[in-house]
């Protein structure tokens, strides 16, 4: 998920030539105050008139609380944005507000339902409603981590190696997991220390994150890298899947690939690796048939 | 006697019987930095000269002064390989009586060569000099001010012209070798404050472009040529200095390095990222024709196996034993593109002169693989086009285009088309390259052109291949 | 409708600088990177953009860098709604 500020037609012109999973046009940190009203229109011009192709649009709002939030919510549904990211969501109450915003905005133009929301936590509040806020609405689609506030909130610097986000982030995965909806890590804000950000995109992998959002295309090929399965894998996984096709069409109940049972988890790894391969272009359509 | 040579500019001008309606000639290896052009044609006005015909290799923003000469008839005709700048945008305005005629580095050699363009008398600046006129591009004393490396595109000149005068900012003691330009072609020299304004002709150390477009465009390139079937060892190659062709170059090496490939020769403009690969043992040799910043030109000075050589030996298109007859890759850039493949270097997409041939067509034709590399869009700006304003490179020479929304690829090849296919590559007709960039921005008006040639465009074989026309 | 005197949009690559004020009719003056090409479809479009506002007298001073027409209307509307103080939003 790359971050592009909502006021820089420049830059939201081509965001999605760098081929990131979703954009998200900001309305929130990087826009001034004197400038909020000129990058909701801009915005909302832009999701209506650049054909983003395929990839998914998200708008980080201003907080319901200012006087801009819902302006930003009627201008972004009203243009068709994918996604509505909230920033510093801290309870479950602050989810069904923006639900019930979004809902009034989508009465008014007829297409009810077509809007979803991303959660930013980005306090220690935040963490520790974690799962509720995960589960307030079924247009939640995922949660992201906000580190810099949280770690301001947490009165502690943030450090290369991250281990004062060790918690929080565990917390959004594992909330995420037990609402089934998607999570994604914070951004990594130094773009010369490329081998830093390696080691992180490798840590929240590995710690079951969905997906890293970031400030620049240039990080894009790293995430995608790291993310991207390993041939072995996907390999071992259309064994499996094949396995799976061939025991179902035989009726037969339990499938042994190299010598191994393979049950439920197995069979939805190797799914998840194959969708990955797809995703990192990897595999295409043709293989899997 | 030994001294006779060295004389002041106004006695070497006497000395050369130069005339009105001669043809004098200039080097642009000084590039932005460049005072030879200015400072001998403000001395021919003040001798009084009329109607000279200037032939340089390369004109650029620095040489806007030429606009009052060429007001005062001092200058009525010129041939180039480029325009920048204010004098660009007053000839495309109609400035001149007579069109200028823009050659290729490679058709300006061999025109030179065989007559088509002749030279009465040629100013050519060198960083050394000896008193017997052998010059070079490179500093041989503590002295040394204004430094260039090759003087390829000078050696033309220096070979054919009736009179060659050279100028230095660091007169040497005799013998200056090894030499670029022989004594035995130099009949004056001069001593002058300076040729050139050293931080203006090379940068230090290239940096790598950050602009992730750039990067995108790299990557995409450097991936054409991975699987394009000519990267094998002993492969040869020429980049331009764009951003994303230079940055290209680093991915390439990477790609060398973990596939132990090496290549046997990079060609033309050589740039500190090509001596790097050189010194790392991963280019066997570098053929100079213009040391493109410092590194290029320290290195041209030091090591032997990074030599120079003349435009003609370069990308003559008759001389069967020019470089670029052997050349295998070549990485250029483009203002425009169209629909046929055919690109266009020159003239900007609001019809004014901006720009230069340099090698474009030369290495475009005779390469194996040419591949074009230029943003869709600049902005508002279209880079693939149904059309080209002006046609400077035929489609015939151009194999692969590489965009930010994806890769054409000539029809002629369909060989590399398939290879690139299966390498995953997103590969896409040019058409349709065109019909996006008139989806995003519009279809632009037509541009105002006036019933005026300005400027007339020479196939690197000698042949007319378009016209210029004036723009309101 | 009356106007304030208000601006738009900034001098950066792919952006356009809108500066609004009262006029008689809709005059626009124009200065852009691709007057030769888009001068003509820039003026028409900011025209379109302040009669759908149902601004008819106004004077316009638009300074371009290329921005594309979605970002032109973004600009225009913005600073008709700064000028007028009517926002187009709830």
């Amino acid at each position: 998920m790359m971050f592009v500020p909502g006021n820089n037609p420049g830059m939201m012109a081509d965001a999605h030539i760098y081929g990131p999973d979703s954009i998200m046009l900001d309305l929130e940190d990087s826009v001034t105050m004197a400038e909020k009203d000129a990058a909701r229109l801009l915005v909302h011009n832009a999701l209506k008139s650049i054909d983003y192709g395929t990839t998914e649009m998200v708008v980080r709002i201003n907080p319901l609380s200012t006087p801009y939030g819902r302006k930003d919510v009627e201008a972004v549904v009203k243009a068709g944005v994918d996604v509505i990211r909230m920033p510093k969501t801290e309870t479950a109450d602050e989810v069904r507000e923006l639900e019930a915003e979004i809902i009034k905005v989508e009465e008014e133009i007829g297409c009810v339902g077509r809007t979803q929301i991303m959660a930013a936590i980005e306090s220690a509040l935040g963490i520790v409603n974690a799962y509720e806020i995960a589960t307030a609405s079924k247009r939640m689609m995922g949660i992201a981590l906000g580190a810099e506030d949280y770690t301001a909130n947490l009165k502690t610097p943030r450090t290369p190696e991250g281990s004062e986000l060790l918690l929080a982030r565990e917390t959004i995965v594992v909330a995420a997991r037990a609402a089934g909806i998607a999570c994604f890590d914070t951004v990594y804000s130094n773009l010369d220390d490329m081998e830093t950000f390696r080691k992180e995109v490798e840590l929240i992998k590995n710690l079951g994150f969905d997906g890293k959002s970031i400030i620049n295309p240039r990080q894009i090929e790293v995430v995608n890298e790291v993310f991207a399965p390993k041939r072995k894998d996907i390999d071992k996984a259309l064994k499996i899947i094949a396995a799976i096709k061939e025991a179902r069409a035989k009726g037969s109940g339990v499938i042994a690939v190299n010598g191994k049972m393979v049950d439920r988890p197995v069979v939805l790894r190797a799914e998840r690796v194959i969708a990955l391969a797809v995703a990192s272009g990897i595999l295409n359509e043709e293989e899997l048939s | 006697m030994r001294n006779s040579k060295v004389v002041s500019l106004e006695e070497a001008i006497r000395r050369s019987g130069l005339k009105d309606g001669m043809t004098i000639s200039f080097h642009h290896h000084f590039r932005g930095g460049d005072k030879v052009v200015n400072m001998v044609v403000d001395k021919l006005a003040g001798m009084g000269f009329k109607d000279l015909k200037l032939a340089a290799s390369s004109l650029s923003d620095v040489h806007s002064p030429l606009i009052e000469h060429i007001k005062n008839g001092v200058i009525t005709g010129i041939s180039t390989s480029g325009l920048r700048g204010q004098l660009a945008s007053e000839i495309s305005h109609g400035l001149m009586s007579e069109p200028v005629v823009f050659r290729s580095h490679g058709g300006r050699g061999s025109a030179i060569a065989n007559g088509d363009l002749h030279i009465d008398v040629a100013f050519l600046g060198a960083s050394s000099c000896d008193c017997l006129g052998n010059a070079s591009g490179c500093p041989r004393s503590e002295n040394a001010k204004s430094i260039c490396g090759s003087l390829g595109y000078a050696l033309p000149d220096a070979k054919h012209a009736d009179h060659v005068v050279v100028l230095t900012d660091d007169l040497v003691d005799y013998p200056n070798v090894p030499k670029s330009i022989s004594a035995c072609d130099v009949e004056s020299v001069v001593v002058v404050e300076s040729v050139g304004d050293s931080s203006k002709i090379s940068s230090g150390a290239i940096r790598d472009s950050k602009n992730p477009r750039d990067i995108l465009l790299a990557q995409q390139a450097a991936k054409v040529i991975i699987n394009s079937g000519y990267f094998v060892d002993g492969f040869s190659i020429q980049t331009g200095t764009g951003g994303a062709s230079l940055a290209a170059v680093k991915y390439i090496r990477e790609s060398m390095i973990e596939k132990g490939i090496k290549a046997s020769f990079a060609l033309g403009g050589i740039t500190a990222h090509m001596v790097k690969l050189h010194e790392e043992g991963l280019i066997g040799r570098l053929i100079d024709v213009q040391s493109f910043d410092k590194v290029a030109a320290e290195s041209i000075a030091s090591d032997q196996l990074h030599q120079e050589v003349s435009a003609v030996e370069y990308a003559s298109a008759d001389n069967p034993g020019s470089a670029v007859h052997a050349l295998d890759i070549v990485i250029l850039s483009a203002l425009e593109v169209d629909v046929d493949f055919n690109v266009n270097v020159l003239v900007g997409s609001d019809g004014v002169i901006r720009g230069a041939i340099g090698g474009h067509p030369d290495t475009a034709e005779d390469s194996a693989l040419s591949i074009i590399v230029c943003p869709l869009l600049r902005g508002r700006i279209p880079c693939v086009v149904p059309k080209v304003t002006t046609l400077i490179t035929p489609g015939a020479g151009v194999d692969v285009v590489v965009t930010e929304y994806g890769i054409a690829v000539n029809p002629r090849r369909p060989e590399i088309a398939a290879r690139l296919k299966e390498a995953g590559l997103k590969v896409v007709d040019i058409h349709d390259l065109a019909a996006k960039a008139t989806s995003v921005i519009g279809v632009p008006d037509p541009l105002p052109f006036g019933d005026k040639v300005v400027g007339i465009v020479m196939d690197r074989h000698g042949k007319v291949l378009d016209k210029i026309y004036n723009i309101k | 409708m009356e106007l304030k005197n208000a601006v738009a949009g900034t001098l950066e690559s792919g952006d356009i600088m809108i500066q609004i004020g009262p006029g008689e009719g809709l005059q626009v003056e124009l200065q852009s990177s691709v007057e030769a090409q888009f001068g003509r479809q820039i003026k028409e479009l900011i025209k379109e953009t302040l009669t759908g506002l149902g601004i008819d007298n106004a004077y316009v001073k638009a300074t371009d860098k290329g921005a594309l027409d979605c970002t032109i209307r973004a600009r225009v509307t913005a600073a008709a709604v700064r000028s007028t103080g009517v926002d187009v939003w709830k």
